[in-house]
């Protein structure tokens, strides 16, 4: 038998199912391809809008400025130049930021999740009094807008002091303001940027792990930091590791905090932050003039889409590498209220 | 002999609520001292006239001085405040619709899904901190978009035309516009709705497939299921997706009511009036999220 026999009689032995199922078949046949086409154009169409502003800074950050003025060219260059990546990149500062952002990101996440892992273990294993009353206020925590206390935060860190022993001793309060100092105790108390939301989802996660393993520990004579440590710790590696790559991804992108405590800095978010203000000075000391010039609207926009790219570069590597870990983990812990 | 093992227990559950404390202690120092005294700090400042000074700061009791200026006297504050309520209602619904009509796609089986979650998930990433603040106004960026535009479109745009149909109905005029302003925002919402869609997705595979399967032998059509089956069983994921879209929403920092109150901290140094305005933003806040949670909250239903 050859293949396009096959084929025809697969085609008729189709036709003969169809019938005796009264043509019930071909139209569920029919339906299932029309549906799972127009999935592929709504799909295609939403992930497009959602790249089409990332494709569309890559296009001009090659662009010169006389292809950006002119009509013809619309998505792809005349010519590729870099440029703009270079001047970018001194502008931004971004060698010392790049440092600075990524020590600090690494170890502000480390310190929010290390703390808010113990604090998640202790709301889902164990049960005390008042438990509802201190969950509730996790809750109350996640709602509070920083800006509602950021004023008082900021006077409370410029003016600090422990029960005022130190302006009792020196006549002066110790100014915290320039000083990392103040996050990193922040981060320790899991008051940082949406530690509240860490808390929540690693509490999720230990709620699922089955108890049994934890039992035996303290049946064996472990006591409950070193069962938490030894057997519960590496059951919750995916939430940990997720917790963890948000912490870092948000704490990157963050001007908030950074700008409020790690002011005296140069961070990437920050820089961003003030760099289509900050550009035409950059320039102009670059080029020696030594006062700012006034670059044409289009150059800043196409250097701050440059600069942007450079910001988000890094993070997209790491989503490349990392996406099941910040996707998968939310949906095992299995989110409910 | 029981005496002795009601003692142990007693003991036992002593011990795991001293540790439970040790684990949570973190979070109530830090509670304590970095949201507690800070927000009955800035709840006195809201009623003070405050002025920093060098090496100290000063606060005088003014009393409801700085909430009466915030709604009588500030010109844009009121505005900025209804229209962000309402706002907030509007787009957090519209993030909900829009992520569990994605949720429902993904949960199906086809070829690039992962890869289709991986791109929907991406804004969450990317769309954070300060991404949200600059990415707005690039003229450049827009001009490329309505050059796109121009070039692929032959005319007339299908949602225009839908758009002037529906708007010489003339019925409902109000509410259509504000799909209107949803769907030309659509990026917006897409952006937004990253989180709350795996949240839904990773509720819709707990949902058991037999439920489906039986249903659909008793002659449900799908349509049906979904009603029947599908909303009554993740029910109380609408609820954590709710809370979740309305913290994120309240927190952006690219809003206008946000960029307000840090103007008025920034650049007129008004301590006390900063204060009140936060307050009496984290005040509508909390009682929209009261107000709707507790009605969703009566529509939970809980399957065990």
């Amino acid at each position: 038998m050859t293949k396009s026999d096959s084929r025809t009689s697969r085609w008729n032995e189709f036709f003969i199912r169809n019938k005796r199922s009264g043509g019930y078949l071909l139209k569920k046949n029919i339906m299932s391809v029309g549906i799972s086409f127009i999935r592929f154009i709504l799909l295609f169409g939403m992930c497009f809008m959602i790249l089409q502003p990332i494709l569309e800074k890559i296009s001009v950050s090659f662009m010169s400025l006389d292809d950006i003025y002119n009509p013809v060219v619309i998505s792809i260059p005349s010519r590729f130049i870099t440029d703009n990546y270079v001047t970018a990149y001194g502008g931004l500062r971004y060698s010392d930021g790049f440092i600075n952002t990524l020590v600090a990101s690494i170890t502000v996440a480390i310190v929010q999740v290390a703390m808010c892992t113990l604090v998640g273990y202790g709301f889902a294993r164990f049960n005390f009094p008042f438990k509802k009353f201190w969950f509730a206020c996790v809750m109350a925590m996640i709602l509070v807008p920083p800006q509602t206390i950021s004023t008082s935060l900021y006077l409370h860190f410029r003016f600090f002091d422990i029960l005022g022993i130190h302006k009792l001793l020196t006549g002066e309060t110790i100014n915290l303001r320039n000083s990392t100092l103040p996050y990193y105790l922040m981060s320790l108390g899991c008051t940082g940027l949406k530690n509240g939301l860490y808390i929540f989802l690693i509490r999720q996660f230990f709620r699922n792990v089955p108890g049994d393993l934890e039992e035996a520990a303290y049946v064996d004579g472990l006591g409950t930091f070193k069962t938490f440590i030894r057997i519960m710790l590496p059951e919750a590696k995916p939430i940990i590791t997720s917790c963890f790559l948000f912490a870092f991804v948000w704490q990157w992108t963050d001007v908030f905090y950074t700008r409020m405590f790690l002011g005296g800095k140069v961070f990437l978010s920050t820089s961003l932050s003030g760099f289509a203000d900050g550009i035409g000075s950059y320039v102009g000391n670059a080029q020696g003039l030594g006062a700012p010039i006034q670059l044409p609207p289009a150059q800043v926009d196409q250097l701050l889409s440059t600069a942007i790219l450079l910001v988000i570069a890094p993070l997209i590597i790491l989503y490349l590498f990392a996406q099941r870990a910040f996707v998968e983990s939310i949906s095992s812990t299995g989110i409910k209220m | 002999m029981a005496a002795f093992k009601r003692k142990k227990y007693v003991g036992l559950q002593k011990r795991k609520a001293v540790s439970g404390y040790l684990f949570i202690s973190p979070f109530i120092i830090g509670f304590l001292v970095f949201m507690i005294s800070p927000l009955i700090q800035s709840f006195y400042m809201s009623f003070c006239e405050v002025t920093v000074g060098a090496g100290q700061f000063d606060q005088v009791w003014v009393g409801l001085k700085n909430y009466y200026f915030a709604f009588r006297q500030d010109a844009s504050f009121p505005q900025l405040l209804t229209q962000g309520a309402l706002d907030m209602f509007v787009y957090t619904l519209a993030i909900m619709v829009f992520s569990f009509f994605v949720a429902l796609i993904l949960n199906q089986n086809f070829h690039g899904r992962a890869l289709v979650r991986a791109i929907f998930f991406l804004p969450v990433i990317l769309s954070s901190g300060v991404m949200l603040g600059v990415e707005t106004d690039n003229a450049v960026m827009s001009n490329m978009q309505a050059a796109i535009q121009a070039s692929t479109s032959t005319g007339t745009s299908i949602t225009e035309t839908i758009q002037i149909v529906l708007r010489t109905a003339g019925i409902g005029v109000r509410a259509f516009e504000t799909v209107f302003e949803i769907i030309d925002n659509i990026y917006d919402v897409a952006v937004a709705s990253g989180i709350q869609i795996i949240i839904f997705l990773s509720g819709l595979q707990t949902i058991p497939k037999s439920m489906y399967e039986a249903a659909q032998i008793e002659g449900c059509t799908a349509w049906e299921s979904l009603w029947k089956i599908t909303f009554p069983m993740i029910s109380s994921i609408f609820l954590v997706n709710w809370f979740y879209t309305i913290v994120d929403y309240c927190m952006r920092s690219d809003s206008a009511i946000m960029k307000k109150i840090q103007g008025v901290m920034i650049l007129q140094l008004n301590y006390g009036l900063t204060a009140a305005m936060s307050w009496i933003y984290f005040a509508v806040v909390l009682v929209f999220v009261g107000i709707t949670s507790a009605l969703i909250s009566r529509g939970v239903y809980y399957y065990d």
